[in-house]
This record gives C-alpha cells, structure tokens and sequence, in this order.
C-alpha cells in the first residue's frame, strides 16, 4: 500500500519514495580502550561495504597513538589484510614555534610502490605528538569497493598533530591494485602497538 | 501504529524504523550574506547546533563576494559565552594558482596565510575579488569541537578567481584548546561580506 499525501507518494513497495537524504551512516566504531586494529568487515556487525553504494566514506576522530604513525590496510577475504596499494603522500607541516618547520614537500619516505599498508598520518615529520590532547581526523573516501573490473581508489585528507609539535595537513591518495572486490578494511599503527583511542565512522553515499 | 508497506515497517512508535537508511548529514543553518561584517553560527542561537551532537561540522560557502576588491576570507572561534574569537591556532596553508592568459602557474607554500600559536582570523582564501563575477567558494570541516579532551582539528579548501587567475587554497591546522567550542564566525579581512551563503551541516 502507498502512502499518499496531498498527491505526493511518499512511500511505496516497502521503501520511502521522497529523499531522506545520500549519506547514510553505517556504521560507528569508538575504541572503549587501546586496541590493535579498528575493523570494517563486511556483513560483519551491521557493516555494508559492497556494491550497494558506490562511494564510501570513512571518517576518523581523534585517533591517537603513543606516537606512531598510521596506516590503512583493505582485504578481499576478510581476515587477510595485504591488498598492495600504490599511492602519493604529501603534507602541508607548520610547527607551533613557527621555526622548525612551514612548507608543502611531496614525502617519499610514506608513499608505497605496491605495498600493503599505506600510511593516512602522520607523514612526514616522524609520529603523532604524545600529548594528551594530541590526534589525527579526517576523512578517506573509497570509490567504487566492490568493483572486479577496476582497481579501487581512493583520497585521504588527515590533520594531525605531529612530535615537533606542529600541524600536519596529510594528503594521500592511490589505489589498491586488485580487480576483486573489497570487503573490508583496518586502520593499524606502524610498529603494531595500540591505537589508544578514537573512533571511525563509516557512510555510504547513495547513487540514486 | 506502525506503517509497513510491503512487508517493510517505514515508521514505527514516533520515528522512522531503524531499518531505514536515512541522511547522515544534516543541515543545520543557512546564513545569507547582505553587506554583512560577520557571519556567526552559535550555538544554542537561532537553531544553531553546535556541540557534541555531531562530530564533525561541514560549513560551505557558495558564492561569497567581499565588498572590498583582495580581501580574504577568514574566520575564528571562540568558547562559552565568550566572543573575543581569539582561539590559539597552528596552521599550514598552501595554494595552486593558473592564470587565464596560461603563461603563470604555481603550487606552493603561503607563509603569510599560517598561523604558529596565534590567535588571529585564520584566512582560507587570500585575496578574493570584487569584481561583479568575482567570489569564493569551498569548504571548511571542524572535527569534534566539543571534545573536552583533544585539540579541534579541522580542513579547508576554497577556490576563487582573482584578476583573471583561479586560486586554490588549502588550509587546516587545530584549535589549541582543550576547551568545547560554541561558536564560529565568517568575515572578511576588512571591509563587508557582500553578497553569498554559508550553510552549515551536522554529521552524525
């Protein structure tokens, strides 16, 4: 049955007709306390990472560490996470003494010619600062995951606050080079030590 | 009473069932430039959400001409009851420029657009036109401003046209508090806003 109103449907055959907005929020992850990993899989506790949308987007909050820098890795199995990437890393730094550092430098050092754990933050000027108040946020935007004719991109803007300390503006974008499709994927510290804190969100953004 | 339209329940007990997938990104407020000296959104004011309902907040400017020809666009932040808007900042900004005449391009670093631990309007977009076809648009995100715990990062990127060349600003940087922001303003680094919208969004 319709639901009709002043000649508008406005729902129909179990879905709502009229836009109830292109972004749908999928799935939020806030560390409760430090952990190795922060995960997406799947099928997987409520998470859509599939053909259902196109274009996903993941957004970090204050993810924090001792001090090491982040990286990304993605799976098309769900427990094997060495999908290589190739990719580009450069970062817009500016220290809080307006002396040590102020300038955009492309960072050889954090890219990766098929690699499998792309760095997001902090690139560049060695790890995160180890104040209390000290994090990275932003967002990574992944096209089209699910994909098996193309490789999967994507593009990555992350503010940090580095050791220096300092603001650093990481940029990374790149593509992990399989045809198969994606199914999930992590965010993990460099030496493997913990994520201390934070939280990713995950959104969908709809086609039509 | 529910409504279930072919098997699916739609609306139940007062709210959309959770099964629907709904926006995540909220539009908040818009405000309207009319040869304005600032542009304020704060919170608890005239609808304005701005606390930790959302995690992060989306402000975009759609076709902001200044008054005044090469004038930047800026803004700060302030805490509570607060409106000195003179928030600590660390920042970087850099910028792509190309000229219509193709014979001047560049990237680089733009030193006079930073800020290490200062406390001024924070510009996103150096020298912006008056010329009748002349303004600014873009994008600025702040993460978490109500964390009582981190500093309040956030993201910039403007684009504009400036004597017959198109400039690309990127800012970011954080707000050296620990301390939950409660307001935000826009304005140019002198003279009014003359004409353009900023509309602000919640992102759950």
């Amino acid at each position: 049955m319709a639901i009709i109103s002043n000649a508008t449907t406005i729902a129909d055959a179990g879905a709502f007709s009229v836009s109830l907005g292109s972004m749908v929020h999928i799935k939020t992850i806030t560390l409760s306390s430090a952990a190795a990993n922060i995960t997406f899989i799947h099928g997987t506790s409520s998470v859509v990472f599939n053909d259902t949308y196109p274009i996903y987007v993941i957004q970090l909050d204050n993810i924090r560490t001792a001090a090491g820098n982040v990286q990304w890795q993605t799976t098309t199995d769900g427990s094997n996470f060495n999908i290589v990437a190739t990719n580009t890393a450069n970062v817009a730094e500016h220290s809080e003494n307006d002396s040590s550092v102020a300038r955009i430098i492309y960072s050889a050092g954090y890219d990766v010619a098929q690699g499998a754990s792309p760095f997001l933050f902090n690139i560049n000027k060695g790890g995160i600062n180890t104040g209390t108040d000290a994090s990275g946020s932003g967002t990574i935007t992944m096209f089209n995951p699910s994909s098996t004719t193309f490789c999967k991109h994507y593009l990555a803007r992350i503010n940090s606050m580095s050791e220096y300390p300092g603001s650093t503006d990481n940029f990374t974008a790149g593509y992990f080079n399989t045809t198969s499709a994606l199914t999930g994927f992590r965010i993990k510290e460099v030496n493997g030590n913990n994520i201390l804190s934070g939280s990713m969100k995950l959104f969908g953004i709809k086609d039509s | 009473m529910g409504v279930i339209s072919n098997g699916t329940t739609l609306l139940d007990a007062g709210a959309l069932d959770s099964g629907v997938p709904t926006g995540a990104m909220t539009l908040i407020k818009t405000l309207t430039a009319s040869s304005s000296a600032t542009l304020d959104f704060l919170n608890g004011a005239s609808s304005v959400v701005f606390d930790d309902t959302y995690k992060e907040y989306l402000f975009k400017f759609i076709n902001i001409h200044p008054a005044t020809d090469v004038r930047n666009l800026t803004f700060q932040v302030d805490t509570g009851t607060n409106t000195n808007y003179n928030q600590t900042m660390t920042t970087t900004q850099f910028n792509a420029q190309a000229n219509e005449a193709d014979d001047s391009t560049g990237l680089g670093y733009n030193a006079s657009g930073d800020q290490a631990q200062g406390s001024a309007f924070q510009s996103i977009m150096d020298r912006v036109g008056n010329d009748a076809d002349s303004c600014v648009v873009g994008t600025l995100t702040i993460f978490n401003p109500s964390s009582s715990v981190f500093a309040k990062h956030f993201m910039a990127t403007c684009q504009a046209e400036q004597t017959a060349e198109s400039r690309q600003f990127f800012t970011a940087g954080y707000v050296n508090t620990t301390t939950a922001l409660t307001r935000i303003r826009f304005k140019m680094s002198s003279g009014n806003i003359d004409s353009g919208l900023i509309k602000m969004y919640g992102i759950v």
